[in-house]
């Protein structure tokens, strides 16, 4: 079966039943099973996620976004750097970039004080990690292609149309 | 003298169209889901709406040529080439219009006389038979069957043509049936239309959305050039019904014959769509048709496995965005289904006869919903139908 459909309909819609997959992609629902089966096996499905705006649950959450320099290692690059870096469950993404740091991380804490003991002393000490910038995030706008408060009307079309 | 005297006989003609009664009884329906639009549910992609924004910003909310903005005219011809591998079309040859409905006005009201024939297609969209009346023209319908899958069918063609007989108005992929015609549908027609000289007007404001086969346009067939008009529009492709844009291409002496009424009756269409326009049938669009048509596809191929799955007979339609499933297996004709479905479970469909006689014993689904829309109405439909196709 074409996998790559598969994944495009995950993507979008991750409740999807296998019997929903099946008559989407017009295949059968064995075959379906087997084919996501080994998609997360091989870890190109990494995980099922739900974009949530907590912003309206009153959840008192702090994010911040590190731009974190580091050198790299001989053999592993930043690979090395970034293995640390990603093993602390406060990091809930991390990215090597281009442009003026190397790493963007994003972390999510109770408090901006929690946040900011974790950069100090966890993230800062890391061997091969020069500086940190931290950014805090004030309120999300998009998310995954998810705009949070869509002001556009839901559905204003005429109930019947030729 | 009461108002019925003063109007028209040709306007007497055209009665009000059953898909707006069941509008009106849907209406007054509570918790009503409904399987009836026909227009896509995305928003115009916000590239092409800025661009009209800007230009009223600008100040562009002048008069355009009647013809409509040669950039955008040529950008039409461009489109033609680039997406279905129509060429030699120049701006001359095209008009921009008030929706792809006004092409279809204004072709019929310059090329048919009382008393000529047209042939219509049966079913078919709503909005061809009243153009043809309104002319004084006589529509005779060209009966589509389920079995051919909605095509024409040579046989079945030759069989309406008469002396009389000097348009035929084609819709592919088809508004309410969901078929298309291929390369090798059309070459078997393409000798019979050129033998009788018939002005070919084909409706392809669907075709973006053929699922399974190349997107074909009648107009590759360059000999049938001088008798062919194309109509088209911005409304499905883009999400653009609102901005009310279409065009016509043709031969020129057609087009100027056109633009003759339409000068006086539209003078043209808004002028910042047009300037939406120019952004939307450049090749920047061409990502939100992929977009478009993949969601398309996924809730074609959910609907049609669920209408099977529940007992409704129902063919994978290969074009635009309507199931014409086939309900005879319920023992009810199309209106009773479609107004019992309405009363019993609150989900409005479209009978089959509301798009022509051969309608009968099928109802129109439209799948420019969500696919949780899908699913709430299809578990209701489901429980219907099941009601029925157990007496």
């Amino acid at each position: 079966m074409n996998e790559m459909q598969l994944l495009k309909v995950l993507e979008n819609d991750p409740r999807a039943t296998i019997t929903d997959l099946a008559d989407i992609l017009q295949e059968s629902e064995e075959e379906v099973l087997r084919t996501k089966a080994k998609l997360e096996k091989s870890k190109v499905i990494c995980g099922y996620h739900t974009v949530i705006n907590w912003d309206k649950m009153n959840n008192d959450r702090v994010t911040a976004i590190i731009e974190v320099s580091a050198k790299p290692e001989r053999d592993s690059g930043y690979d090395s750097a970034a293995a640390k870096i990603a093993r602390f469950s406060e990091v809930t993404t991390l990215y090597l970039m281009s442009g003026t740091s190397e790493f963007m991380v994003f972390i999510e804490g109770q408090t901006m004080r929690e946040v900011s003991d974790f950069v100090a002393t966890k993230l800062a000490p890391i061997e091969g990690v020069t500086s940190t910038v931290t950014c805090f995030l004030l309120k999300k706008y998009k998310v995954e292609g998810f705009i949070m408060e869509d002001d556009r009307p839901a559905d204003e079309r005429m109930l019947v149309e030729p | 003298m009461s108002c019925e005297e003063y109007l028209s006989e040709n306007v007497k003609k055209v009665g009000t169209s059953l898909l707006w009664q069941f509008f009106e009884l849907a209406k007054t329906t509570p918790n009503v889901i409904s399987l009836s639009v026909g227009e896509p549910d995305f928003h115009t992609p916000w590239h092409i709406s800025e661009e009209g924004v800007y230009a009223i910003e600008k100040g562009r909310t002048y008069y355009s040529p009647s013809r409509g903005l040669l950039q955008l005219r040529e950008g039409i011809c461009d489109y033609y080439d680039r997406r279905f591998h129509v060429t030699g079309y120049t701006a001359e040859n095209c008009l921009v219009t008030v929706g792809a409905s006004e092409s279809i006005d204004l072709v019929t009201r310059a090329c048919l006389n009382p008393g000529d024939e047209c042939i219509v297609l049966d079913p078919g969209y709503v909005a061809y038979e009243p153009a043809v009346l309104l002319t004084g023209a006589v529509p005779v319908c060209l009966e589509l069957k389920e079995e051919d899958g909605f095509k024409v069918k040579p046989e079945a063609l030759k069989a309406v043509i008469t002396d009389r007989t000097r348009m035929i108005i084609l819709n592919y992929p088809s508004n309410p049936t969901g078929g298309i015609m291929t390369h090798e549908d059309y070459e078997k027609i393409i000798p019979i239309l050129k033998e009788h000289h018939l002005l070919v007007v084909c409706d392809e404001i669907y075709a973006e959305l053929t699922y399974d086969h190349t997107p074909e346009s009648i107009g590759v067939f360059t000999e049938i050039r001088d008798q062919l008009i194309l109509v088209n529009g911005f409304s499905k492709a883009y999400s653009m019904t609102g901005w009310r844009l279409g065009y016509m291409l043709g031969p020129a002496e057609f087009i100027t014959a056109c633009n003759n009424i339409h000068q006086y009756s539209t003078m043209g269409p808004m002028t910042p769509a047009q300037f939406a326009a120019i952004e939307a049938i450049s090749d920047k669009s061409d990502k939100d048709i992929q977009t478009h048509f993949d969601s398309f596809k996924i809730r074609r191929n959910f609907l049609v496995a669920q209408l099977n799955k529940m007992g409704l007979h129902t063919p994978m339609p290969e074009g635009a965005f309507y199931v014409f499933a086939n309900i005879t297996s319920t023992g009810l004709k199309s209106f009773d289904f479609c107004t019992k479905l309405l009363q019993e479970e609150a989900v409005c469909v479209i009978p089959g006869t509301a798009f022509g006689r051969s309608g009968e014993g099928f109802v129109r689904i439209s799948y420019a919903y969500s696919l949780d829309e899908l699913k709430g109405a299809v578990e209701r439909l489901a429980r219907f139908v099941r009601k029925y196709n157990s007496r």
